[in-house]
């Protein structure tokens, strides 16, 4: 018999005034009875909508059944059919805009937890049962992946599962991506992450980091080097600022900037670790997405006494996921909706000294299909602040484009690919992801790594 | 890979490392930079490429030692291996095939990184005369291989202990006023250094090149910290540099943005030195 509650199970989480003062991941995962008694709660409709809503596929109601029989390990063997990373996936999916939003439940009442379960699935798997992975025999074959992100990570595993001999090249001096150097720890411990990589390792995948590629290589020498194939996924790495006045003051960073320094390079231990951050008292994030709510959360974290969420649109507009905006609203961030910068101001030293804005009433509906912002005139007003970070997307990185003779591109920067086969206008060439899509999500970006290792599956067989 | 092979003291504070790493030294070309880490928790540093050879395989730093990281890469030895590095970075710098003369003016450890330009103007048979300059005469460096590749080598030092007392720019001045025709100068050096000369060339119209050294992180264009303001225009140092326009570029935003995590970097080195020394009463 279903359970009928018309709400979701709680989740066990960190009390708000005690997670903002540390890194720790905010929300603890259900306990096995709390997944069993909310696993409950799907009715195991014949439709399967919430199977349509994920990007990937995920065959949801089977593992809730195994869940609601106590077969937890079945249940992670069952999503692990379709996604490589689920402990990551439970917990950064926007499921209310995916799995969730299409639930029978969710009609009245909630939905069904569906990411909390998954990520209770992950998590009780790696603490009872080790990974036996198996390396695949080797077809000798190479393949080169660029960017060790969601869409690499995930292209590479099914490459190697496949029996390809796949190199992922790096960046950084650390694999991982935006999971590594984005979000922040108490959203995702690296720990995970960390352990999704090791499990790539093992099944063959090798990683070459600090290799910059468009720089020390260039894909033309990738396919001289013997690579039959190659996937990019570098997703979307350039900062956009605002073109606003006082941009470049001290005191004025981009997310990428602010995130990076203290997720890799753990500037939150400074001065255990060299590279430093400087967070101030109060703090402007400029942004509605995940992104900055990451920032402004970080920011808090980070010992700012007072942090603004600095929004043009109102909170039904925010991009970022449910959770975080109501998590960051407990943890004491303060949102100025309907509120856009238009000067950035500095001392006598240059430094921020404040932000001004103006306020913004909703008008009619723009392209995006949400209601455009509007200047209310002679709103200006000044928010004291000394830090000003702003989040207000990415765009695609062009070292490889611009380095990759034939390699078509959108105005925007994006790779224009076959969005059947995600080949680029490149043979043998392969992208997804961000790169691809312009800031996405994780999730989207690990179904175009799939998606690619399919393809490029199919081109290496018929070549 | 990584290792290095070769290491020189060139004055009380600068140090060259000759590194072993083939396929940079396949790509490096001179304008181009590194981004070095020193150990698993190091900051990334980025540090000029002052010289590379593509049969060997090796790339040459140079680089001053002023906080705890560059005094903590000073501290490694041939045989060492360096963490992390990373390039070549940025844009290499292209010269016009109709130029015909140049000034390259390099200010302390600045010549490291103008010594390669020269070298490549002088292989494209460009004349080249030179001004390298320092606080007094030790810290002058690369002065030979400097005199082997300009036509012209002035030298100058604050205290006059090394060729002419004064500084870099009053040859500048003197050079052009004694009637010399230059397409193009180039300076590297102290940010100050770097406005004084265009301050002087933009005067006579000279298109200037100068090299940009800000704070970064990654070094491809992911945080924007490298920013530099040229001709009114936000420019990243670490991709669409770290050459600029030196007569665009705004040097008192520069001077600024570089000093913003100052104390931060002085606790760090006390912090350290402090370290050093436990560890070498405790070692006996």
């Amino acid at each position: 018999m279903a359970n009928m509650s018309l709400k979701k199970v709680p989740m066990p989480e960190q009390e708000p005034d005690q997670r903002n003062k540390n890194f720790k991941e905010v929300a603890l995962g259900y306990e096995e009875n709390m997944a069993v008694e909310e696993a409950e709660r799907c009715i195991q409709c014949k439709n399967q909508p919430c199977v349509e809503g994920c990007p990937v596929h995920v065959k949801i109601p089977e593992f809730i059944k195994l869940i609601a029989n106590r077969d937890f390990e079945g249940a992670y063997q069952k999503i692990k059919e379709t996604n490589n990373l689920p402990a990551i996936c439970g917990r950064v999916c926007p499921q209310e805009s995916q799995c969730e939003s299409v639930c029978t439940r969710g009609k009245k009442g909630e939905p069904v937890a569906i990411g909390r379960l998954e990520r209770f699935t992950a998590d009780w798997h790696m603490k009872n049962n080790e990974d036996k992975i198996e390396k695949p025999e080797t077809n000798g074959r190479k393949v080169a992946v660029i960017g060790s992100g969601p869409a690499g990570l995930s292209c590479a595993g099914d490459l190697a599962k496949m029996g390809y001999d796949t190199t992922i090249f790096e960046a950084f001096h650390t694999p991982g991506g935006v999971l590594m150097y984005g979000i922040p720890e108490f959203r995702l411990p690296k720990e995970i992450v960390q352990k999704e990589i090791d499990s790539l390792k093992k099944l063959g995948v090798k990683i070459e980091t600090n290799m910059v590629i468009g720089k020390i290589l260039t894909i033309d020498d990738l396919f001289d080097m013997g690579y039959e194939a190659v996937f990019i996924g570098t997703g979307a790495g350039l900062p956009k600022f605002m073109n606003i006045p006082g941009e470049n003051l001290n005191g004025v960073y981009s997310a990428n900037e602010f995130l990076t320094r203290i997720n890799l390079m753990k500037a939150y231990d400074f001065p255990n670790s060299p590279t430093p951050v400087k967070v101030g008292k109060k703090v402007a994030v400029v942004g509605g997405g995940n992104v900055a709510m990451d920032a402004a959360r970080s920011a808090k974290r980070m010992g700012a006494e007072e942090v603004y969420i600095v929004y043009r649109r109102s909170e039904e507009e925010m991009p970022a996921r449910l959770e975080e905006i109501h998590h960051a609203k407990e943890e004491g961030i303060i949102f100025k909706l309907l509120t856009n910068p238009v000067r950035i101001i500095g001392d006598e030293s240059g430094s921020v000294k404040g932000i001004e804005c103006v306020n913004m009433v909703l008008g009619d509906v723009d392209e995006s299909g949400r209601r455009r912002p509007v200047e209310e005139k002679g709103s200006e007003h000044v928010i004291d602040v000394d830090t000003v970070i702003i989040a207000i997307g990415q765009s695609p990185n062009p070292l490889i484009t611009s380095t990759t003779e034939g390699l078509e591109k959108q105005r925007w920067g994006g790779i224009i690919v076959n969005e059947e086969t995600l080949e680029t206008s490149r043979r043998g060439v392969f992208a997804g992801g961000d790169a691809v899509t312009g800031a996405a999500t994780v999730i989207l970006a690990m179904g175009a790594g799939k998606k690619a290792a399919a393809s490029i599956h199919k081109y290496l067989s018929e070549k | 890979m990584n290792e290095i092979l070769e290491k020189k003291q060139l004055n009380p504070t600068v140090k060259m490392m000759v590194i072993n790493a083939p396929l940079m030294a396949k790509k490096a070309k001179p304008g181009q930079f590194v981004i070095v880490r020193v150990d698993e928790k190091g900051e990334r540093i980025p540090l000029t490429i002052a010289d590379y050879d593509r049969n060997k395989g090796t790339i040459t730093i140079i680089f001053q030692e002023v906080g705890m990281s560059t005094k903590k890469l000073g501290t490694l030895n041939v045989g060492d291996r360096l963490h992390d590095f990373v390039g070549p970075l940025g844009k290499p710098v292209e010269f016009s095939k109709d130029t015909k003369r140049v000034l390259a003016i390099g200010g302390g450890v600045g010549v490291a990184p103008l010594y390669p330009k020269v070298k490549m103007l002088n292989e494209m048979k460009v004349p080249v005369d030179s001004i390298i300059g320092g606080r007094s005469a030790e810290y002058v460096i690369l002065e030979d291989e400097m005199k082997k590749v300009s036509e012209n080598l002035y030298i100058t030092t604050d205290d006059g202990t090394k060729g002419r007392k004064g500084f870099v720019t009053d040859v500048l001045k003197e050079l052009i006023e004694k009637d010399n025709k230059y397409d193009e100068v180039i300076a590297i050096g102290p940010l100050i250094m770097m406005k004084m000369v265009c301050n002087i060339t933009k005067e006579y119209n000279i298109p200037t090149m100068v090299s940009m050294n800000p704070i970064m992180i990654d070094g491809t264009g992911m945080c924007g910290g490298c920013r530099v303001t040229v001709g009114g225009e936000t420019k990243f140092a670490c991709v669409d540099g770290p050459a600029f326009d030196g007569l665009k570029v705004d040097f008192d935003e520069a001077m600024r943005r570089q000093n913003m995590y100052k104390d931060m970097e002085r606790k760090v080195l006390e912090n350290y030195e402090h370290e050093c020394k436990l560890g070498g009463i405790l070692n006996g």
